[in-house]
Parts: C-alpha cells; sequence; structure tokens
C-alpha cells in the first residue's frame, strides 16, 4: 500500500479531475466536505451554477474572515456570498430541484461504490449518532451522480466493490467514480474504466478493486497538473 | 385583524408533550427567541421537528439541555458542537427519528398541504425505508412516506405585517416557510414589523392564513455568534 501511497492522486487533483467534466452551466450540486473542491477547479471559461440543498443557486465565494451574514450559508454551515444571479427559495422548491431531476450532477463522497452503481456513504454502521442529511435525496434525480474518493480505505481495503457491506445511501445510482487512481464509469452492473493514472498498471489497479475492471478499447491516461499534488 | 403578540403569551399555549416545528437551517433561521420563550415557559416531553439537533448551549441545545424534549425528528444531528443531542441521545434519554433532508421537508409539505402520504425515490432499499410501503411507478420503485404536522410551528421572518404576511432574509428561508403550513398555530418572530400594505404582495413568500401569532424582534440573536461568545441559555 505504501507505492500506492506514492502515486495517488491529491484530494485536489481528484477534485481538478471531476471539475474537467462539468459543462458550463451546468446546475450542479457539491456534497460537503471533499466535493466542495471541485468549484475551485473550474476551467477557464466555464461557470457552474452552484445548487445549495439550503436553499441557494448561484452563490458567491465564502467572505473575508469578519465579513460572514450567517443567514447566508451553505449546507455544510459555511458563510458564502451572494453574486448577481443569485436566487433564493425554501426547502421544498430545493429538493423538488433535486429530486424532480432539475440538477445536471450531484458530486458526493463515499465509503463503498458497488459495481451495480449502489453507494454506502452515509453511515459506518459503527453506532454512535446517526446523521444522514440530503445525501439520500440528492443520489435520485441528478442527471450525473459522481462520487468522489480514494481508490482504497485507509488500511488499504477496496472502495470500489462488488456489493456495499456498509449501509446504503441509494440502489443503482452512481453514474462516475473518480478516484485516486482512476476514473471509472458504472455502466449496466459492472466497471468500466475510463482512465488510470500512467504510474499504475491495470494488474495492479485490479488488485486493489474489489470488482472485475472492463475497458472499451483504449484506457485513456489521468493526468492531473502537479501542482494539485 | 392584528396579530401581533408577545413571545411569553404567544408559547404559553404549548402544552406538555406538544409536537413543535422548529425553523432553521442550523442556526440560519432559527427562531432564538421563542426557543428561549418556551424554555421560560417550561414545557415538557416535547416532540420537536427540526432539520438538526442543536449547537452548543442556546437554541434548541438548550431546549434539549433542560430536558424538555423526549424526541426530536430531524435529518442531521451533528453540529460543532452537538454534546448536549450526543450525550443524551447515547444515554437512551431523548429519541431519535431519522429522516432524509428531503423526505422530511415533503412530509412537512404534505402536512401542510392535506396530502397524507406520497411517493418518494429516496431511501428507496436503505435502513431508513425499512417497513415502509413501496411500489413500483413507471418501471421505478417508490418509497411511500407519510405527512408530518404539528400542534405549534415556531419560524424566524424578517417582515411581517399585521395579518402575518412574511418575507424571510436570504438562506434564513429554508424550513420557515413550509413549517408556517403545517402546524395547528404557527409563531413567527419578524425582525421587524412594518404596516399593511408595506410589504409588495407580489413579494409575500408567506401569505398570513398560515400564521397566528406575530412577535416583532429586532437584532435577532444569531446561533453562530452566541456559541462563538461561549452563550448558555438560560
Amino acid at each position: 500500500m505504501t507505492e500506492i501511497s506514492k502515486i495517488k492522486l491529491s484530494n485536489a487533483q481528484i477534485a481538478w479531475r471531476a471539475a474537467q467534466d462539468i459543462p458550463d452551466g451546468a446546475y450542479v450540486n457539491l456534497g460537503i466536505g471533499f466535493p466542495e473542491m471541485v468549484a475551485r477547479f473550474q476551467p477557464d471559461g466555464r461557470q457552474a451554477i452552484f445548487h445549495t440543498e439550503n436553499g441557494v443557486l448561484d452563490f458567491g465565494p465564502a467572505p473575508e474572515p469578519g465579513r460572514e451574514d450567517w443567514d447566508l450559508i451553505n449546507a455544510g454551515k459555511k458563510a458564502i456570498t451572494v453574486r448577481p444571479g443569485t436566487a433564493f427559495f425554501h426547502h421544498a422548491d430545493s429538493f423538488a430541484m433535486v429530486r424532480g431531476g432539475h440538477l445536471d450532477v450531484a458530486i458526493l463522497g463515499a465509503y463503498q461504490v458497488a459495481q451495480t452503481g449502489d453507494l454506502a456513504n452515509w453511515s459506518t454502521g459503527r453506532g454512535g449518532v446517526p446523521a444522514v442529511g440530503g445525501a439520500m435525496d440528492l443520489v435520485h434525480g441528478a442527471k450525473r451522480v459522481a462520487v468522489l474518493t480514494d481508490h482504497v480505505t485507509k488500511s488499504g481495503a477496496p472502495k470500489l466493490v462488488d456489493r456495499c457491506t456498509l449501509p446504503l445511501t441509494g440502489l443503482g445510482c452512481v453514474t462516475r467514480v473518480y478516484t485516486s487512481l482512476a476514473v471509472v464509469d458504472v455502466e449496466e452492473g459492472h466497471f468500466l474504466l475510463r482512465e488510470k493514472i500512467p504510474t499504475i498498471t491495470l494488474d495492479a489497479l485490479q488488485q486493489v478493486t474489489g470488482a472485475p475492471l472492463h475497458a472499451e478499447g483504449q484506457v485513456a491516461e489521468l493526468v492531473a497538473p502537479e501542482d494539485l499534488a | 385583524m392584528d396579530k401581533r403578540a408577545e413571545a411569553a403569551d404567544a408559547v404559553s399555549h404549548v402544552f406538555d408533550g406538544a409536537t413543535v416545528m422548529i425553523g432553521g437551517f442550523g442556526g440560519s433561521g432559527a427562531p432564538i427567541e421563542l426557543i428561549h420563550a418556551l424554555i421560560d415557559h417550561g414545557v415538557k416531553g416535547l416532540t420537536v421537528i427540526n432539520n438538526n439537533a442543536g449547537n452548543g448551549h442556546v437554541g434548541l441545545a438548550a431546549l434539549i439541555e433542560q430536558g424538555q424534549v423526549d424526541k426530536l425528528i430531524c435529518s442531521f444531528p451533528r453540529s460543532a458542537d452537538p454534546r448536549v443531542f450526543t450525550d443524551r441521545y447515547l444515554a437512551g434519554q431523548i429519541e431519535l427519528e431519522l429522516v432524509p433532508q428531503g423526505t422530511l421537508t415533503e412530509r412537512i409539505r404534505a402536512g401542510g398541504a392535506g396530502i397524507p402520504a406520497f411517493y418518494t425515490p429516496t431511501g428507496y432499499g436503505t435502513d431508513l425505508a425499512e417497513g415502509k410501503p413501496t411500489a413500483e411507478f413507471d418501471g421505478r420503485m417508490y418509497v411511500q412516506e407519510r405527512w408530518l404536522k404539528a400542534d405549534f410551528a415556531m419560524i424566524k421572518a424578517e417582515l411581517a405585517d399585521a395579518h402575518g404576511n412574511l418575507t424571510y432574509r436570504m438562506a434564513a428561508r429554508n424550513f420557515n416557510p413550509i413549517m408556517a403550513t403545517a402546524a395547528t398555530t404557527t409563531i413567527v418572530q419578524a425582525t421587524r414589523m412594518v404596516e399593511l400594505g408595506a410589504i409588495d404582495p407580489e413579494h409575500i413568500i408567506t401569505p398570513g392564513i398560515f400564521i397566528n401569532h406575530v412577535i416583532e424582534v429586532p437584532r435577532p440573536a444569531q446561533e453562530e455568534e452566541l456559541n462563538r461568545a461561549g452563550a448558555v441559555y438560560p
């Protein structure tokens, strides 16, 4: 595993890669935490419109410290700003946008993704206080549901699996996974490898993946900017 | 018609064992002054419906800390400082009904709109849909969910007039307009009372039909600022 930790992409590089697939004008919801980084890496000339489920579309970046207005926050309870084009709405409208198929992309984190597209990302099943937020809603309705994740857990276990063993967030909902080693689509019940980092072999990648990786023709090279490493 | 009231009088009708919806998403849109009036009123055995479970030792967290809440219906009982809820939950002193956020929202909306049940794709095949009826529509599976109603809703608005017509401020709108529709009695704290006609009818978000009592609370406290100052209520 030490070898993988040396060659794998950083979280910023994974977020950068995911950002390259978001077209100009797309309506996008970014999950709390790691997925929020995607907003930083929009290619020049493209401007996605970000949705936060607590009732804001097309918000601006965080304000300067000390300039926060606590009536203006995102789903992660962090202060945001308004900009020309911002819209406010209540929760029922917000989740109509989510479940009603109006978002182009939802990007979430994951504990496990199964080759069927099942996602587990809300509970480690170990007790404590359970919390789900909007995750179970966000995985239904967006035209694309993408996951950002390390390819393996801290202990080296695959996060791309045959079947999820942790409590499910949704069945058959994930369409693409951006990992620290590869870009993988979920198609018709199997993983389709689209890109891999050039420093790992197909065999080595398969060894750290919990279900067969299929490929159609040439697998592209996954190369992210060095300065984000 | 004049729905203006004092906070203490308005919350004095809340009874032991009542179900109370409390607006807000985290501290944004949380009616802190109304919650504190409810603490002063001292009722017990409440079922509270909120997106969260309080933060620090003010607002909803303080209501829980005073032992007034027996059950919480929410989507995300975590916060920067969730100890009040967490300790009671792990000690078995408070019941939790965890509901996906969009389902929580729609259950409240349905309660306010007279729709006893509906089907949603959210949660299908997960632990949170266990035991609930399911059905297939156009080749896809859905979970049946039931409406949520309350005896009281306590919400926060920006402008209000004497009829209870309301506007909200930025992302502090969140659950407030839908909770206003789903309770037998809705109490609103508004930052500014204005004359009838001062709110452009085109801009009214909640029409006064949903509102019973309006309390003016100028310069309302923000949960985030109270917590940064280490505030504790009472």
